[in-house]
């Protein structure tokens, strides 16, 4: 395959996103013969240039201010004035990954392969790869024709970041390519995540509960039990669009980082946006009636159980040994 | 304002433990539980509240067989007026691309202002919204918890970013938004509402309807193709603990009491 393959670095505060590194593992995995270029788009981006030349060979700059926030409706026709037809892509699926890549791929006329977690790579034309379906339960092997060109997300997370080489590389400006650009949906501003009554980031004991809970009358089971054990009540996204409990008690990359020691999980069946949250290698216990549920593989300890039988009597019983 | 909502049956993975059939070749269906995606019950309420304020119509569209036609009359129900089914054989096999290809040529039949699509589906990639703004030549949106209807030339949006943030745009109309859940609280709906739409006839548009050329769509044209599926090796796993309620409440109070769990 002699295809040029390039990655996307993200970033946020001038700093180059976690995902710099995967994809650079990413890329060099998938497609061991090439020298991928990173392309790094924003206004004074010379930091993370630098710090995307310690993993790519060529790194492109594109500083304009127009650029300033990371708008996907503008940078879609950036790239495609940009890329080398037949081109391949890499990016993170992240919510501007989400937001670029599929637009991006029909504009290219390139394949789309989102939310890609391993794979062998690319033999010829033919790129496999491994996703993820039906929320983590089952794995798929994807093959991809590559021939003319693909756009590829992948999962932040899911593959481990190369070590940045010893020799940086070579920074080219190209933002004179970058001017003129137009699109018709504007960036307004950015409102921060509401603060809530309790900081969930800061507990050492979290006891999270998710839709496995049930109906919202159940909740009280928990916030029992939370009491009992002296934690803080901590949740995954569904408790939150049911509006059973605020969002600032959400657990996942839409809501909170938490870095507990003990991590309760109860009727949470581990979506990799909410284990994405969970940081720090807390002691991770989870109770789910479904056996498959995906928690179970990052859980130090499971039980299979029905959380309305079992949560009265664990409560009773820590009360009773204190 | 004229709005299509895109809905897909799926498995309902709240409902269903998810196994792999023998061979591999799929999961194993016999019986799984189906529903709306959960994603769509969002975009379709989103609509209807839109409609409700401004007036406008609300269609609900659907690529599948038959059973599909159930998905789209549920969906209706919450107040919707029109539904569509897409169905074709050769729809079979299409990857991303051609779903929103399809699904693409059913919007061109119609004078559109708005097309919501659910931010992802469970057996999905979130992609379809963004490739049938780029087939369409339609500005785009994902993620979206926040619609604001201000001029009826554009919409001010909201978007869903990492760590909770929300990102707020002015988007010019015609456009395709991906909504996320959270937005509003979808109706319930009764059986009532169900008997109300279950005489509406729903129309079924094939590939010649859509004046889709044969190798556009379906298993030939798809670039992307699964090969199979499978349980990946698992790593080490949970300690899983076994026994009466009692004695699971007694490892567990013991094992949380010597991890600092208890304070």
């Amino acid at each position: 395959m002699d295809s040029k393959v390039f990655v996307y670095v993200g970033h946020n505060d001038g700093k180059a996103d976690d995902s710099a590194s995967e994809l650079a593992a990413a890329a060099r995995t998938f497609f061991p013969d090439s020298s991928p270029t990173a392309l790094v788009a924003g206004s004074g981006v010379d930091g993370v240039c630098q710090e995307a030349a310690a993993w790519f060979g060529e790194v492109w700059k594109f500083d304009q201010e127009a650029l300033a926030y990371p708008n996907a409706e503008l940078l879609r026709p950036l790239l495609v004035k940009i890329l080398p037809a037949g081109s391949v892509l890499l990016l993170a699926h992240d919510t501007f990954g989400l937001d670029l890549g599929p637009g991006l791929s029909v504009k290219l006329g390139a394949a789309y392969v989102p939310d890609v977690v391993g794979g062998e790579g690319v033999e010829e034309t033919n790129l496999k790869v491994v996703r993820q379906e039906f929320a983590g339960q089952v794995s798929a092997h994807v093959h991809c024709d590559v021939s003319g060109g693909a756009v590829i997300t992948v999962r932040p997370g899911a593959l481990r970041g190369s070590s940045p080489s010893e020799a940086a590389g070579q920074i080219v400006d190209r933002s004179a390519d970058a001017v003129g650009l137009t699109a018709r949906r504007r960036f307004v501003e950015l409102v921060a995540a509401e603060a809530g009554d309790v900081d969930i980031t800061r507990e050492e004991v979290l006891v999270s509960v998710g839709r496995g809970i049930g109906e919202k009358e159940n909740l009280a089971l928990v916030e029992e039990l939370s009491q009992a054990m002296g934690a803080a009540l901590s949740c995954s996204r569904p408790i939150v669009d049911a509006k059973w409990l605020d969002r600032p008690r959400q657990v996942g990359t839409s809501g909170k980082t938490v870095k507990p020691k003990v991590y309760l999980a109860l009727g949470i069946s581990g979506s990799f946006q909410h284990l994405g949250g969970i940081k720090g290698n807390p002691f991770l216990l989870a109770i789910n009636k479904n056996p498959k549920a995906p928690i179970f593989q990052a859980a130090n300890v499971g039980v299979v159980a029905d959380l309305l039988e079992l949560l009265p009597v664990l409560t009773e019983r820590i009360k009773a040994s204190r | 304002m004229e709005i299509l909502v895109c809905v897909k049956r799926v498995p309902d993975t709240a409902e269903n433990e998810i196994s792999v059939a023998a061979d591999g070749s799929d999961i194993r269906r016999e019986e799984l539980v189906y529903s709306v995606n959960e994603w769509d019950n969002y975009a379709v309420e989103e609509a209807i509240q839109i409609v409700e304020r401004v007036g406008g119509n609300v269609t609900v569209v659907s690529m599948g067989d038959a059973e599909a036609e159930e998905i789209v009359r549920r969906e209706m129900a919450m107040g919707a007026a029109q539904g569509l089914l897409l169905t074709d054989p050769a729809f079979d096999g299409s990857d991303g691309l051609g779903v929103a290809t399809v699904l693409a040529a059913a919007a061109r039949k119609g004078q559109y202002d708005l097309i919501l699509t659910g931010a992802q589906a469970d057996d999905g990639g979130g992609q379809v919204g963004g490739m049938m703004a780029a087939l369409l030549d339609w500005p785009y949106a994902s993620l979206v918890n926040r619609i604001d209807v201000s001029d009826g030339q554009s919409l001010r949006v909201g978007r869903e970013i990492e760590g909770g943030n929300q990102e707020i745009s002015d988007i010019e109309m015609p456009c395709v938004l991906s909504i996320q859940t959270g937005i509003n609280e979808p109706r319930y709906v009764g059986i009532r509402g169900i008997r109300k739409v279950a005489s509406v006839e729903i129309p079924v548009m094939d590939a010649e309807a859509l004046g889709l050329q044969a190798g556009t769509v379906g298993k030939t044209a798809a670039k992307v193709r699964r090969v199979d599926y499978f349980v990946p090796q698992a790593g080490a796993g949970a300690e899983m603990l076994e026994g009466s309620t009692e004695e699971i409440a007694g490892k567990l109070v013991d094992l949380l009491r010597a991890r600092g769990g208890i304070r």
